[in-house]
């Protein structure tokens, strides 16, 4: 008979119609984690990679030494773009649910990540974001209508119509482009940095990526150069504990928290509540300073939930509690903000209310608009002769013989290029 | 004109151009204090710095995607993978991110990456230090595919690369990196100076990617070849006696389909060879293209010669590598088909 396995398997500790369970989530009050000078060695700050940075405690009163001390109209604006993220990410995901656009993924539960890390970096830095940062894109000047036209794949889709919807990129907003191979940003971050201080400017980059694609050998290999060439990069692992259905054990979270994967490269790890936007913004200017100041890479881990599914192809139900996001103790972030500073005495609930009902509209009409540069199903529709365009700066001959196949067979078959 | 090897070729390639462009940066696996393995950049950092030619961790994915990153700033990468066996960590890099950045961002990011990476056996390097791997890399849209076969190509095509603002694989036959091999191993080995093609200007001159060239003209049969083995189809065009025209196609892609196409029509029939394996190889993509572009003008299906479809043994190297006799059996069986 067969010996029974001794392999440790992972598991979550609570799938569904179980009760959750976050006993597991190390958490600090807020204020208790001390915050060095941008210059301390690494070794006299190993303790940031175990605990967990916090501004925001639980009665949304801002404390401690890390409190960044935001004036209230910078909050509000903080508030408003997050607030911004997931009224439109609401909208975008019912127009999947509508069949209007093939796919979507919302930011819900970590819009802080995004709006908090952007606000706290220069516009000259550099964005190598992962597929549920659209806020950095909102936050860094790209119209909704354009991110919405890039989703429709329509004639005023930035990607004419070549990328998966929410694969968005912006030159002018110093915004990468986002692929669908996890985690390969990341180099491309260590790699931006290193040419920025090859060339003598103080610039920084920042990359995002999941805990799931921690497990990547593109993570690994961006730690280790921007280790070795102390590269003045933010690297951030969003850990929202979720990798569609597999729980960030699986990735290698069950033991140390993934701020300690530097650590032995020597790069400096902060674990951070990831709801909590002023946490955010200020370990974020830290890691930023430290970097612009030659004190090379940072690994920042932002601890959050992802509130939705993992994209609109799965149903988180199947594979986690229902309502688990409701016991995450770390709460939602724009409630948190929302809190507090109606506590100060600098917002309401009429004020966000009618805030709400604000960025509704001017999504909507983002959305109006939108739909008239074409839908999937209405005109107008873009010319997929241009399908043959930018794969080569100089292309080879066989690329235009190539579209005028295309475009000889179409009109042979009296196609309006499969579109109807 | 200077007598140059390829290694001192393509040395002087990167010097020209990092000397003419200070944006041009050259990283890789022992390419900085030491010079390389196969010696291509020594002396480099020592004329331009550490920050310039800069010593890497042994991890090509993340050489690449560091590569990648440093163009999106502005700089022009050139990267030495140490032996094109090693690419396959990077693969993923080359395929999803170099290869599609400026497709997937309508021209918005790009990076004009050069990957440099010595190639093919004969050099008892067993299967992990031989491998000929360009057909997986022609097989990718949005890279371009090079492989010269003698210093002078390797210079003029290396500046053309490193110049471009495609990402590039550049293959160096590492076999030839001293001298001309014919594919005898039991023969002395023959320096480059022996070699027309060992003539090289010292300064700045470029040979246009999507070029052949044509190695030996003849007018029975025609050898497209590239590589090392373009000098095999040369000896073995003497060994047999048939008056074969060798295509070196050194620029895989974009492909020179004119040159190729119409050596074919002149001469009515075509042999095929290289040193990877043969199925689904390079070969079969220029059987395909040669046998539409030229069917009325073939007297006899072409032939192809190539590595045999096994990993390339460390024992059994010269039992492999597609030689003078394995060239002069492809040749005759072209030559006797009706």
């Amino acid at each position: 008979m067969a010996k029974e396995s001794r392999l440790h398997i992972p598991r979550p500790t609570a799938r569904p119609g179980d009760e959750p369970d976050f006993s597991y989530l190390n958490l600090s009050p807020a204020g208790a984690i001390d915050k060095p000078g941008t210059d301390a060695r690494v070794r006299e700050i190993e303790g940031l990679s175990a605990g967990l940075i916090r501004v925001l405690d639980d009665d949304h009163t801002a404390k401690g030494p890390w409190d960044p001390n935001l004036e209230p109209a910078d909050l509000q604006i903080a508030l408003r773009w997050m607030l911004l993220n997931r009224v439109f990410d609401e909208r975008m995901w019912q127009i999947q649910r509508q069949g209007r656009i093939s796919f979507y993924m919302e930011a819900l539960g970590e819009e802080a990540v995004s709006i908090g890390q952007a606000m706290a970096l220069r516009h000259g830095d550099m964005c190598f974001p992962s597929y549920r940062n659209q806020g950095l894109y909102m936050y860094r000047g790209v119209k909704l209508v354009d991110m919405m036209c890039q989703c429709l794949s329509n004639t005023r889709d930035m990607c004419q119509g070549r990328q998966l919807p929410i694969m968005y990129h912006s030159k002018s907003g110093n915004v990468f482009s986002i692929s669908g191979n996890l985690g390969t940003q990341y180099p491309h971050a260590v790699g931006w940095a290193m040419a920025s201080a090859i060339k003598g400017e103080d610039h920084v980059a920042a990359s995002w990526i999941g805990d799931g694609s921690t497990a990547e050998a593109d993570f690994h290999h961006a730690l280790t150069f921007a280790a070795v060439y102390q590269a003045p990069v933010i690297l951030n692992v969003v850990n929202n504990q979720w990798a569609i259905s597999t729980f960030q054990g699986t990735a290698g979270g069950e033991r140390r928290p993934f701020a300690a994967r530097g650590l032995g490269l020597g790069i400096p790890g902060l674990r951070v509540d990831g709801n909590d936007l002023l946490a955010i913004y200020s370990a974020t200017l830290w890691a930023a300073d430290r970097a612009r100041r030659g004190g090379g890479p940072t690994l920042i881990e932002l601890v959050t939930y992802r509130g939705g599914a993992h994209s609109t192809s799965d149903d988180p139900s199947k594979y986690r509690p229902k309502h688990e996001w409701k016991d995450f103790p770390l709460g939602d972030p724009i409630e948190r903000l929302k809190q507090h500073l109606i506590n100060e005495g600098h917002w309401s609930e009429a004020k966000h209310e009618a805030l709400t009902e604000e960025l509704k509209a001017e999504v909507l009409a983002a959305w109006k608009e939108a739909q008239s540069y074409g839908t999937m199903t209405e005109g107008p529709w873009l010319d997929p002769a241009t399908m043959f365009d930018d794969v080569y700066a100089d292309p080879p001959k066989r690329l235009e013989s190539q579209r005028r196949r295309m475009l000889e067979t179409q009109r042979m078959n009296g196609s309006d290029g499969g579109q109807a | 004109m200077a007598q140059m090897n390829m290694i001192e070729a393509i040395r002087s390639a990167h010097d020209v151009v990092m000397d003419r462009d200070p944006s041009v940066v050259v990283l890789g696996e022992d390419v900085g204090y030491f010079g390389g393995v196969f010696r291509c950049t020594d002396g480099l950092q020592r004329k331009y710095g550490e920050h310039r030619v800069i010593d890497a961790p042994i991890a090509e994915g993340g050489i690449i995607g560091a590569a990648i990153g440093m163009g999106v700033n502005g700089l022009r990468p050139v990267a030495e993978i140490q032996f094109a066996d090693y690419i396959y960590p990077g693969f993923d890099q080359i395929v999803s991110e170099l290869a599609r950045l400026r497709y997937r961002t309508c021209g918005e990011f790009y990076s004009p990456v050069t990957i440099r990476t010595p190639c093919g056996g004969g050099i008892r390097g067993g299967q992990t230090h031989s491998q000929s791997p360009e057909g997986i890399f022609t097989h990718v849209s949005g890279i371009k595919v090079v492989m010269p076969s003698n210093p002078y190509d390797a210079k003029g095509l290396l500046i053309s690369s490193i110049e471009s603002e495609d990402p590039i694989v550049f293959f160096e036959p590492k076999r030839i990196y001293n001298g001309p091999f014919d594919g005898d191993p039991d023969k002395p080995a023959v320096p480059w100076s022996s070699h027309p093609k060992g003539e090289v200007p010292e300064g700045y001159y470029t040979v246009p990617l999507g070029e052949a060239d044509v190695a030996r003209s003849g007018s029975e049969l025609t050898i497209v070849t590239y590589g090392t083995l373009v000098h095999v189809a040369v000896a073995a065009a003497e060994l047999t006696g048939v008056d074969a025209e060798v295509i070196d196609v050194r620029s895989l892609s974009p492909l020179d389909v004119t040159t190729l196409a119409d050596s074919v029509k002149k001469t009515g029939r075509c042999l095929i060879a290289h040193e990877a394996t043969r199925f689904s190889g390079y070969g079969a993509e220029l059987a395909a293209t040669l046998q539409k572009e030229c069917f009325y003008h073939l007297e006899a299906p072409i032939g192809r010669v190539g590595g045999w479809d096994t990993p390339y043994p460390h024992a059994f190297e010269w039992q492999y590598f597609p030689g003078q006799s394995r060239m002069a059996a492809g040749i005759r069986k072209v030559m006797e088909a009706e």
